[in-house]
């Protein structure tokens, strides 16, 4: 279901993109030095920082003997949004975010490497203004590679809305916070990119059958951009030499 | 390709929370300037020319014209003409109109997508040369400001450095308010204020007239009639304290000085009274009100009051008639709720037609414009071309309505033809019910079929073949678009009854009107065909209606069917939908089939059928009274019109035949049948057809003029109701009844549609038809919603899905917000063209009439003329008549006049205002010396009151919905209201 008033007669978005656009997306890696891995991401106001540790020993539990087990834990910063609130540790829907990113995870991580052992992926929501689970997936695939960790591919997410203007429908990719507010449809898509399969597909209303294509196709084109940019990222942080961890550990 | 630049805004809610939104500028935005030579434009994206003539004889100069805010607002009938080409619209002004006024927004746009008008929108926000941030301190709206002068001094610096060979069209802001006019002179701006340019603007005739007028602030006290009205922040403070109350205003058709104002938590509507209880509301405006302490209460004053003062100039007139009328005696009843309005929150203004009034002196150019709408006030516009108009009817739009002012500010939008012209007063007609009349655009007929059309053999494999079925129509004479039709045969039996199979068959409109094409969108603009007496204003073009949908008799038409299983008592025994091929046996009028039902010797396969649905009728009928279904009546007549000039040459109560009873009851079934299968596959989005129970209060008049003539009538229930109005007969005034149901309809809500999702389920109840849920599937034809439901029945008996805008349930119910909305004015519509057609046929005739009385006023009688269902006041002089308030009684001497009483009255045609006919009812029985009018003997036939009653008595019974009131009815051309 469209929501009203999305574009503008001009085919602007409320703040200003056209539909193909992304948020600005700024990143940087190795932000912290205990953990063996991090990263800071920004989707336009929403903004991440996620740490990985290990993989080390498994707690005996959850070992398993073919897999490393990946343990995430998603939690959202008491001030992150408009109303100050406060968040006990695994409620509801921090639970379910952590599922959900775990599925996306898992699925890049090169799991049967590491048996008996384990991987804690922690991601902290300083700022949300929509698509907190596409930044959080973005930034864990960040810190993911900054801990050393084989990956099959990145991993990345996006999501997609549908606006219209005026008779014909148009997917807008990178879903804002008001966007979503809007009461229309939102589909969130985690990919592996360069292998065009998916992780991890969900939508936040009913989307009719005729639609559905165009708005997952942009949201997967939205994937390879994010793609492209986390790989421009990496690129340009290995290019800068020794990370401080590195000065550190030296 | 796009910067990112991220701002920051603050905004306060309830409890305050900050917001923070991405704001994105940047520099891919097109200037839209053939002048420019930078900016990478596509051909279709130069929409402003690189040297326009200039217009205005003020600058000599190539020049495009940047608009502000209040500009496009008020002036919006100047910018619809053709005069100002090359426009910059920014996005700024953009949408601050799209916020203060959803329909010149519409507009707007309208005038930018129209490619020859050179309208450029230029999105200024997010241009990263343009946008600016508000500073600490600054208002919004002197931001807008700020920003619209940004923008300007940007685009004339723009195509200074980027023109093709230096030069270049000028800039030139055009804003009323003075303060920017300095500003932007201080940057260097070249302004204008629009009604410089305009009135210096040459080649349009008329362009001035249509200049709104000058907005003197509320603040200004000077020469004030009225009480400043309240800022909109006081307004919200005040409501929020609970001192003021928000309500929409609805003045009195009667009484010009009176209105009142529904708001919610009290049951009655709050009354206005007087110039200052009043304070320039117009009706439909949404107001804030201030409640009157308990003991300054009064009652509606009950008289029949006209604004007829000779151009008064700006003097409020004496309202001692109008008070003493309303002050309350003790303990009365009827006692209401008082207040005055203190502030408008939101205009509801619209066009409106009516007659200029030219001013007494000569050459003057401000004159008064008299709506053709009684509820609103007379307007005071300026135009040079008064001797023209004069004899004209005009659309005028207002302006405002100033402290200073007797009458609120107009400007002529066109003249519509002249006065007592058929095609000028439907036009009148049409207009002032917003009825979109225009002819179907190019790219709507493009999706019709070939006039030759025929089955193709793809439909045929995928539809059951009903064409050996014997199916006919049964319609009323005249009738070109049918869209129903029925067969009825024996099958077999069951539990030692006899069991018939029942089709209803409708003309399969969603086969050519594909859902999203132009077509459709056009249709569902429309929603209804409108009946005029001369005229039908078709939802879909004449080749679908009056052809390829119509089921022609003898024709293989495609059909949407409803089959039932039924045994002899009319007990559904099972239900069928299917999409089909029918070829109808014959198309009959109610009279030719109720013939072949009577005439025994037939007994070929249509008459049997046709038996047989007859009896099958009755017995649904039954059932459904039983239930508690109720039959009211509202007066209807029959124009006969000449066929050449389309003027009315006589009027005649429509003939009721059993078979309209029969055909209406097996639509009713099929309406019922449709309701829950749609209901049962889209629980969320099933569009379907209300009718809720009438709150008590609406009954209190009704129910005291019922016992003046010694019924009690009981209300509780609709059956108890339907079953006491069956009992309330009065065995020789044949008439009454029918009268008591006529009056009982005026106390009924409207019948609504609404999309399942957005109501309870114990909201859907039918009240009139007593059912438990109802929606419309057999006009498609005239009617959009039965298109929708055509539509779902489709997607759920077929099993395809569904078409995406049919699940879209905010988007549906936005559909039928339209669909009620049309069809009321379209009902309005109808009604307004039948007394259009009374008053021509009234021009050159005075007849004397049985009447009666419908309600009693003050100073007047509301009198109804049960063989025209013509209504209207009969004036009683006060010195003569005295009323008496408790009771609701005229008096003088030993006639007593009350409500239900039956009279008889002379009719005739006041032509002395050629500009604003009106019918005159003078009182001739019972006699009252000294005021009824005397016959000459033998010149005038007088009707017998039995005469006319009778025959009405018993059609008006057969009524397929409760219609709000009077439904008008068909000329020779047009098809009955099936419901
Ligand atoms: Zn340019």
């Amino acid at each position: 279901m469209p929501a009203a008033d999305l574009l503008s007669s001009q085919g602007l978005r409320l703040d200003g993109r056209r539909p193909n656009e992304l948020r600005r997306i700024r990143c940087k890696l190795g932000v912290f030095t205990q953990p063996d891995g991090s990263a800071y991401l920004e989707q336009g106001n929403t903004k991440v920082l996620a740490a990985v540790y290990g993989p080390h020993q498994a707690s005996k539990s959850k070992m398993s003997t073919e897999a490393v087990v990946v343990n995430c834990q998603y939690s959202m910063a008491t001030f992150s949004t408009g109303e100050r609130k406060n968040r006990p540790r695994g409620d509801r829907k921090s639970q379910e975010m952590s599922m959900h990113l775990r599925q996306a995870l898992t699925a890049a991580i090169k799991t049967e490497m590491y048996p008996r052992s384990q991987i804690d992926i922690y991601i902290e929501v300083l700022q949300a203004d929509g698509g907190t689970y596409c930044a959080s997936v973005n930034a864990a695939s960040l810190a993911l590679i900054d801990s050393g960790i084989p990956l099959r591919a990145y991993v990345t997410a996006c999501s997609a809305s549908l606006g219209r203007q005026s008779a014909t429908h148009e997917p807008l990719v990178d879903v804002s916070h008001i966007e979503e507010a809007a009461d229309g449809v939102c589909l969130t898509v985690a990919s592996l990119p360069s292998t065009g399969s998916i992780a991890l597909l969900e939508m936040s209303n009913r989307l009719h059958m005729d639609h559905f294509n165009i708005v997952l196709t942009r949201a997967m084109q939205g994937c390879r951009d994010i793609e492209v940019i986390l790989d421009g990222a990496v690129r340009q942080h290995l290019a800068e030499g020794w990370t401080k961890q590195d000065v550190i550990t030296i | 390709m796009w910067t990112t630049k991220t701002f920051l805004t603050k905004t306060k809610r309830g409890n305050i929370l900050k917001i923070v939104r991405e704001h994105y500028l940047r520099d891919d935005l097109l200037c839209g300037s053939a002048a420019c030579n930078t900016c990478p434009h596509k051909d279709d994206e130069l929409v402003l020319e690189t040297s326009p003539d200039s217009p205005c004889a003020l600058f000599d100069f190539p020049h495009y014209l940047v608009l502000d805010t209040n500009v496009v607002l008020h002036q919006i009938d100047v910018l619809e003409e053709d005069a100002l080409t090359n426009v910059i619209i920014l996005q700024t002004v953009l949408e601050e109109v799209k916020h203060q006024n959803t329909a010149v927004f519409q507009r707007l746009l309208d005038i930018i997508s129209n490619k020859k008008r050179k309208f450029y929108s230029f999105v200024n926000e997010h241009h990263k040369d343009t946008y600016i941030e508000r500073s600490p301190g600054e208002k919004q709206n002197d931001r807008n400001d700020r920003s619209i002068r940004k923008a300007t001094s940007w685009y004339e610096y723009h195509l200074s450095i980027n023109s093709l060979d230096g030069k270049f069209p000028k800039i030139i802001l055009v804003t009323d308010d003075e303060n920017n006019r300095k500003l932007a002179q201080e940057d260097g701006i070249i302004c204008c204020s629009i009604k410089d340019y305009i009135e210096n603007v040459s080649g349009f005739v008329g362009l001035v007239d249509k200049l709104s007028k000058n907005v003197m602030p509320e603040t200004c006290s000077k020469d004030a009639l009225y009480p400043a009205h309240l800022t909109p922040s006081q307004i919200h403070e005040g409501i929020r304290c609970g001192q003021l109350y928000q309500g929409t205003y609805h003045a009195s058709r009667e009484n010009f000085l009176e209105g009142n104002a529904s708001v919610n938590g009290f049951e009655k509507s709050i009354l206005l009274q007087g110039h200052i209880g009043i304070n320039r509301a117009i009706d439909g405006d949404i107001v804030a009100i201030e409640i009157f302490p308990k003991e300054e209460w009064r009652k509606p004053s009950n008289i029949v009051l006209e604004d007829k003062t000779e151009d008064p100039e700006n003097i409020l007139e004496e309202e001692t008639v109008l008070l003493d009328a309303a002050k309350p005696v003790d303990n009365d009843d009827e006692i209401t709720p008082t207040g005055k309005v203190v502030g408008i929150i939101r205009r509801k203004w619209r066009q409106y037609c009516g007659i200029l009034m030219p001013s007494k002196f000569h050459g003057a150019t401000r004159h008064l414009f008299t709506p053709a709408e009684k509820r609103i006030p007379r307007v005071r516009i300026e135009t040079r071309q008064s001797e023209i108009l004069a004899s004209q009817r005009i659309l005028v739009a207002l302006d405002s309505w100033p402290r200073n002012s007797r009458y609120p500010l107009g400007h002529l939008v066109r003249a519509l033809g002249p006065i007592g012209d058929k095609d000028a007063e439907n036009e009148v007609i049409l207009l002032e019910h917003d009825v979109p009349h225009a002819r179907f655009s190019e790219a709507v007929l493009n999706c019709l079929p070939p006039n030759d059309w025929t089955i193709p053999e793809e439909e045929r494999q995928k539809r059951v073949d009903l064409r050996d079925v014997c199916v006919c129509s049964v319609d009323p004479p005249g009738c070109t678009d049918i869209d129903d039709a029925l067969h009825a045969r024996r099958l077999g039996s069951s539990d030692g009854l006899a069991t018939y199979e029942v089709g209803v068959h409708i003309a399969d409109v969603t086969y050519f009107v594909k859902p999203d094409t132009a077509l459709d969108k056009e249709a569902a603009s429309r929603s209804t065909t409108v009946y005029l007496v001369d005229r039908r204003i078709d939802m879909v073009p004449e080749l679908l209606s009056s052809n390829l949908c119509s089921l022609r008799g003898g024709e293989e038409r495609l059909a949407f069917s409803c089959v039932w299983e039924m045994d002899e008592n009319a007990n559904v025994l099972s239900t069928k939908f299917h999409k089909s091929i029918i070829k109808s046996k014959a198309a009959m009028t109610y009279e030719e089939a109720q013939i072949a039902i009577d005439d025994s010797s037939r007994k070929d396969e249509i008459a049997k059928s046709l038996r047989v649905l007859n009896k099958l009728a009755k017995k649904l009928k039954k059932k459904r009274l039983d239930s508690g279904a109720l039959l009211l009546a509202s007066p209807e007549i029959r124009f006969q019109v000449d066929s050449e000039t389309h003027d009315p040459i006589e009027v005649q109560a429509k003939k009721i035949v059993d078979t309209n009873s029969m055909v209406e009851e097996f639509m009713l079934l099929a309406n019922t049948s449709v309701a829950q299968k749609i209901l049962e596959e889209f629980p969320q989005c099933a569009m379907l057809r209300r009718h809720p129970a009438p709150p008590p209060a609406n009954f209190d008049t009704f129910l005291k003029a019922a016992r003046q003539q010694g019924f009690e009538i009981d209300v509780s229930t609709n059956k108890s109701f339907s079953k006491s109005l069956n009992e309330a007969v009065i065995p020789e005034r044949p008439f009454f009844n029918t009268l008591l149901r006529i009056m009982a309809t005026r106390c009924m809500q409207q019948a609504a549609y609404f999309v399942s999702g957005s109501l309870a389920a114990d909201h859907y109840y039918h009240y009139g038809l007593a059912c438990p849920i109802y929606t419309h599937f057999t006009s498609p034809i005239r009617r959009y919603a039965d298109v929708v439901v055509h539509r779902l029945l489709a997607a759920s008996v077929a099993g395809a899905g569904p078409h995406a805008a049919l699940l879209d349930a905010r988007r549906q119910a936005a559909l039928a917000d339209t669909l009620n909305y049309r069809h009321r004015h379209a009902q309005l519509a109808g009604r307004a063209s039948v007394a259009l057609n009374t008053h021509i046929l009234f021009k050159n005739r005075v007849e004397i009439e049985s009447a009666v009385v419908l309600a009693v006023k003050r100073n007047a009688l509301q009198v109804l003329i049960p063989k025209y269902g013509l209504e209207g006041p009969l004036y009683l002089p006060s010195e003569k008549f005295t009323y008496n308030e408790e009771e609701h009684v005229q008096k003088c001497g030993d006639v007593v006049l009350k409500t239900f009483d039956e009279l008889t009255v002379r009719l005739s045609l006041d032509s002395s205002n050629l500009q604003h006919r009106k019918l005159v009812f003078e009182l001739v029985e019972p006699h009252v010396p000294g005021f009824s009018y005397v016959p000459d003997a033998g010149n005038m036939e007088v009707d017998d009151v039995a005469d006319t009653a009778a025959p009405s008595s018993e059609k008006t019974h057969k009524k397929r919905e409760i219609p709000a009131a009077a439904a008008p009815k068909p000329s020779k051309k047009r098809k009955s209201r099936r419901k």
